[in-house]
């Protein structure tokens, strides 16, 4: 048994509600994660800092007002700026198939569309950390 | 893509040069409790000791979390720089927690002047007390002139470390039942500065009062008397005063009380560190005895015994 995995949990652009976000933090808490949860409107640029400081194996992003493709491009490229290219970043929301193509080409390592089970993100983010290696 | 290790005596310099990546990366490897990070842990120690660490601790609600906010704020406008430690309550369901503290720090998520970072109490391996003040050491060498330690003030880890902090603040509120919250928790006795939250509220009167009227023949400690101080976070009313009691009490920990504090510190973590490794060795051993234990064919102190003399037999190895 090692450390519990860290995620930090973001939901960046306008819309406010954070419900969604919020089932999936206590999903992942009742799995044993340690779940950062940093609130509503974030930017791209709050959100890499807080998970730099916050060293977490998965960055997690949703939003829901279709903006992914400015959003993601700068989250990476912040990222690689603070020599945090190793973070896994996922992506949560609603988007149509060619944007979750266009995410993943960008180095977004998953995609979680709305209707994707609890158990489901459980396992591929446990998977996504046992691939990648401990921090 | 797999994750390249980065050795932890690397991050040193890093971690002096204040590099937030190596920093984070460092406050990881002390909450791992791993034993490939104890010689840079060790050296971050001796570097260590610059920084002002105040522990905030209070019952759940008591406003601790608005009020380090404002405090960050304050101290930042002062010129300095400042880290968090907030310090949450894993589930003892799942081991998990939901660290929320980011939330009411949102003013700082910019500013290049303040890191935070979230701790829950068992995302330690080698126990939270022993992993913070690793943290804050991290954060000292790292150039915080400030490094601020949010924890709840119940359960005894949580208390332990909020004591173990150059200066305690204990922080109690109105409305959260009449009497004075924290000598339930037994947290008065710890206080080296006391704050009245939430006093922008017409019952914090009465608060304050039955406070004061509580520690009027209180004994001082280590020669110091904790002040009662009232503010508001809401208002950002009676800063000034914490920081002058802040100020003032870090002044009288450099005279002769400071010096029992300090040793006091020191013990603790000397104990705290050789519980950490003690119970790393032992962890597995004790399947041996385990069975005929549950069956109770064996005695936990016939067991205990026989474990421990096993153990002190070996060889020790660095
Ligand atoms: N009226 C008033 N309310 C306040 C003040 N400071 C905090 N509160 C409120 O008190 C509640 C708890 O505040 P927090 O800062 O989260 O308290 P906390 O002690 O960090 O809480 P936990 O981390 O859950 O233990 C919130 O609803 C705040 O809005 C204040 O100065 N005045
Ligand atoms: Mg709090």
């Amino acid at each position: 048994m090692g450390q519990p995995i860290r995620v930090l949990l973001a939901k960046v652009g306008l819309d406010g509600h954070d419900r969604g976000v919020k089932v999936v933090a206590r999903t992942l808490r009742d799995a044993g994660m340690d779940v950062v949860y940093t609130g509503l409107h974030r930017t791209p640029e709050e959100v890499v800092r807080a998970a730099v400081q916050e060293d977490v194996d998965i960055l997690g992003v949703s939003l829901l007002s279709g903006v992914q493709l400015t959003v993601f491009p700068k989250i990476m490229r912040l990222l690689a700026e603070q020599q945090a290219e190793d973070m896994i970043v996922v992506a949560g929301g609603v988007m149509p198939d060619e944007d979750v193509e266009a995410l993943k080409a960008l180095g977004v390592a998953e995609v979680m569309l709305q209707d994707t089970p609890p158990a489901a993100i459980v396992e591929r983010l446990t998977h996504l950390v046992e691939a990648r290696g401990a921090r | 893509m797999r994750r390249a290790f980065i050795p932890s005596t690397d991050l040193v310099p890093r971690v002096e040069k204040g590099e937030p990546f190596a920093v984070a990366r460092m406050i990881s490897r002390a909450e791992a409790s791993s034993s490939e990070a104890r010689e840079a842990l060790g050296a971050l120690y001796r570097k260590a000791g610059r920084a002002h660490v105040v522990g905030v601790t209070g019952v759940p609600g008591s406003g601790k979390s608005t009020l380090v906010a404002t405090l960050v704020a304050r101290l930042r406008a002062a010129g300095a720089r400042v880290a968090v430690v907030a310090i949450d309550p894993s589930s003892p369901y799942s081991g998990g927690a939901i660290l929320g503290d980011r939330i009411r720090m949102q003013e700082h998520a910019l500013d290049e002047g303040v890191f935070i970072r979230s701790m829950a109490t068992h995302g330690a391996m080698g126990g939270m007390a022993h992993a913070c003040l690793d943290v804050v050491d991290i954060l000292d060498v790292a150039g915080y002139d400030t490094v601020l330690i949010e924890t709840v003030g119940v359960g005894q880890d949580e208390v332990e470390v909020a004591n173990a902090s150059d200066t305690t603040v204990v922080v109690s509120a109105p409305g959260l039942g009449d009497e004075v919250q924290a000598i339930k928790a037994g947290i008065l006795e710890i206080a080296d500065i006391h704050v009245v939250s939430k006093c922008d509220r017409p019952d914090s009167n009465r608060t304050l009062t039955d406070l004061k009227m509580m520690l009027k023949d209180a004994p001082p400690r280590d020669g110091w008397r904790p002040p009662v101080l009232g503010l508001s976070s809401l208002r950002g009313e009676g800063f000034e005063d914490l920081m002058d009691a802040m100020a003032r009490h870090r002044e009288a920990l450099a005279g002769p009380g400071g010096v029992a504090r300090r040793r006091a510190i020191a013990a603790f973590r000397l104990r705290k560190t050789a519980e950490t490794i003690l119970i790393e060795r032992f962890r597995g051993r004790e399947q041996g005895s385990v069975d005929a234990l549950a069956a109770r064919q064996q005695d936990p102190y016939a067991a205990a015994s026989e474990l421990v003399r096993n153990f002190t037999g070996e060889k020790a190895d660095a």
